[in-house]
């Protein structure tokens, strides 16, 4: 089976994805705790904007307005019912503007979190969250999605759900996950123990990776961790531009254009295929990304200390994989009994 | 679950050696085991603050600090809370008809548009095994839900919790509408949630960011222990 993202990864040895969602529509007046998948159906000249941003600066995929638009998320603004038409709509939208762009823009149907814990530690069982995300995948199937974009997952019972409901939907799709904890997701998973998770899936991703987390720095920590695996399958790097400060009423991410060229460079160095950034990567992020990969030369793989010498320090000594595993849990007289 | 190594017998223990094995417990998450302790220190004619204070707090510190140190993670911690909830369903109604000390309260949830809640519930854990109390009013809150729990309950403490960059700065809004009813002094402002940092916390007016739920234990120690002493002088 053949799309648009399969063909750019067979032609290409680089692809640029997108950048920011939620940072942009702030920028286009979206109200804190409003949801912006409403904006689809509302304001859709602002998400056709969206879109031209990323095409504009060169990138060659584009995540939808559908971040939040599962019925577990929906649900918040009371609008459960709606999951699979707003996403439809992300889809079109996106759709409209990739073919006017004159070259191969690869839709991809964004799919975030639900949300919710997986039994029996939290309430979801893997068949609601299979149902909520097949729901949300027939929508942006309709709209004319090329791949669905599974994105910032944190458990690994959630991020197989998904592939599931993707089976089901019969749609190619990528998935990355947030390492934001100690170097690993929330959840605990490590950047080795997800390639081990993603190739056991009977339905794998064309590609997977990291997006979002705590800086550019950690991101790529990350993507070394992959590429040591050894998987041929290409590596997503999305990463965030800088952290977040807050002035003048807005936020702001403190990564510059100029640093998040470096980090594209260096993404592509670690072993990442598909670039792109995560919150706070605005236009003049891509455009410099986009130069930076487009005119410099691939180089070595990059050590850890060449990545913080260039963008900052880690958030935390270890992130569990390799010879330094961290340390280790206490060791209890009845000992862990699961 | 295998049963094989369960081979110790909680009520053989004396208290030197219960204690220790309780912590260890709440490690693992044994819910069982932790109520079976909780009873058996309470059997012995411990104190229910004592039982808190000694037992679960000790346990859910070591709990807390390998959280904060990468160790342990939210599954763990999860499961450990669990634990612990099982304790202080026994110890809670011991506790109000004792009088036993008050160590604080906290009005906690996430702001409005945000359904993330996992830290969030942490952190209300993590402050419930600290010894505070904790009305949690869940996820997507309004300015007015945060404002009218906090006079409902005589609260000391407002948490914020907010995990997306869309989301993030309601928590400012909720601080500015406590700033403009001539209310913000009263109550002690802790936010958090992954994407945020100290001196985000400190431009939306904040009196700090937490890093984790461990550290929001800390911080609203100290800032409570501050309150007090402020008061006395007063």
């Amino acid at each position: 089976m053949t799309n648009a993202l399969s063909r750019l990864l067979k032609s290409r040895d680089w692809l640029m994805a997108d950048g920011a969602t939620g940072t942009n529509l702030f920028n286009m007046g979206l109200s804190s705790g409003d949801a912006p998948e409403m904006w689809n159906e509302e304001h859709p000249d602002r998400i056709r904007k969206l879109y031209k941003y990323a095409v504009d600066a060169g990138s060659d995929i584009f995540l939808t307005n559908s971040f939040g638009g599962n019925a577990s998320r929906l649900k918040l603004h009371g609008a459960e019912k709606r999951a699979r038409e707003l996403s439809r709509i992300s889809a079109e939208l996106g759709r409209e503007v990739a073919d006017a762009s004159g070259r191969t823009v690869v839709v991809a149907g964004s799919v975030g979190p639900t949300g919710e814990i997986f039994a029996p530690m939290g309430p979801l069982t893997h068949s609601a969250a299979v149902e909520i995300f097949h729901e949300q995948a027939e929508g942006l199937k309709e709209g004319g999605a090329d791949v669905l974009w599974l994105e910032t997952i944190s458990a690994a019972e959630e991020y197989k759900a998904a592939a599931e409901a993707f089976a089901l939907a019969d749609m190619p799709w990528c998935g990355t996950m947030s390492f934001d904890t100690a170097g690993r997701t929330m959840m605990g998973l490590t950047s080795a123990a997800m390639v081990a998770m993603v190739e056991k899936l009977p339905n794998p991703p064309l590609a997977y990776g990291a997006n979002c987390g705590v800086g550019a720095s950690d991101l790529l920590r990350t993507v070394l961790g992959f590429a040591a695996q050894g998987a041929e399958r290409p590596i997503i790097a999305k990463g965030n531009a800088g952290i977040p400060k807050y002035h003048d009423g807005h936020i702001h991410y403190d990564g510059t254009p100029e640093l998040m060229g470096e980090y594209a460079v260096l993404a592509r160095d670690a072993g990442a295929t598909i670039i792109g950034g995560c919150c706070g990567t605005m236009p003049e992020h891509l455009e410099a990304m986009h130069k930076a990969l487009s005119t410099r030369p691939r180089g070595p793989r990059p050590t850890l200390e060449q990545i913080t010498a260039v963008l900052g320090g880690f958030s935390s000594a270890s992130d569990g994989t390799g010879d330094d595993e961290g340390p280790a849990r206490r060791t209890t007289r009845r000992g862990r009994r699961s | 679950m295998s049963e094989d190594q369960d081979d110790i017998i909680l009520s053989e223990l004396d208290d030197d050696e219960l204690v220790p094995q309780m912590f260890d417990d709440l490690y693992d998450g044994l819910r069982e085991e932790i109520e079976e302790g909780v009873t058996i220190l309470l059997g012995r004619g411990w104190t229910p603050y004592d039982v808190l204070t000694k037992a679960l707090v000790g346990g859910m510190t070591i709990v807390g600090n390998d959280f904060r140190d990468g160790i342990l993670f939210v599954p763990e911690v999860l499961l450990a809370a669990n634990a612990m909830k099982g304790g202080m369903a026994i110890l809670k109604p011991l506790l109000a008809e004792t009088g036993a000390p008050r160590v604080g309260k906290m009005v906690i949830g996430t702001v409005k548009g945000d359904i993330h809640d996992i830290g969030k519930n942490l952190v209300g854990m993590m402050m419930e095994g600290a010894g505070f109390e904790v009305v949690d009013l869940g996820i997507n809150n309004s300015v007015d839900a945060y404002l009218d729990a906090l006079a409902a309950e005589d609260a000391d403490i407002l948490g914020m919790s907010a995990l997306l960059t869309t989301t993030m700065p309601y928590m400012k809004v909720v601080i500015d509408t406590l700033i403009e009813k001539g209310l913000r002094e009263d109550y002690i402002v802790l936010v958090g949630g992954a994407p945020l940092n100290e001196e985000f916390g400190k431009a939306i007016g904040a009196d700090a960011y937490c890093r984790d739920a461990a550290v929001a234990v800390e911080t609203a120690k100290t800032f409570v222990a501050r309150k007090h002493n402020s008061g006395a002088q007063a």
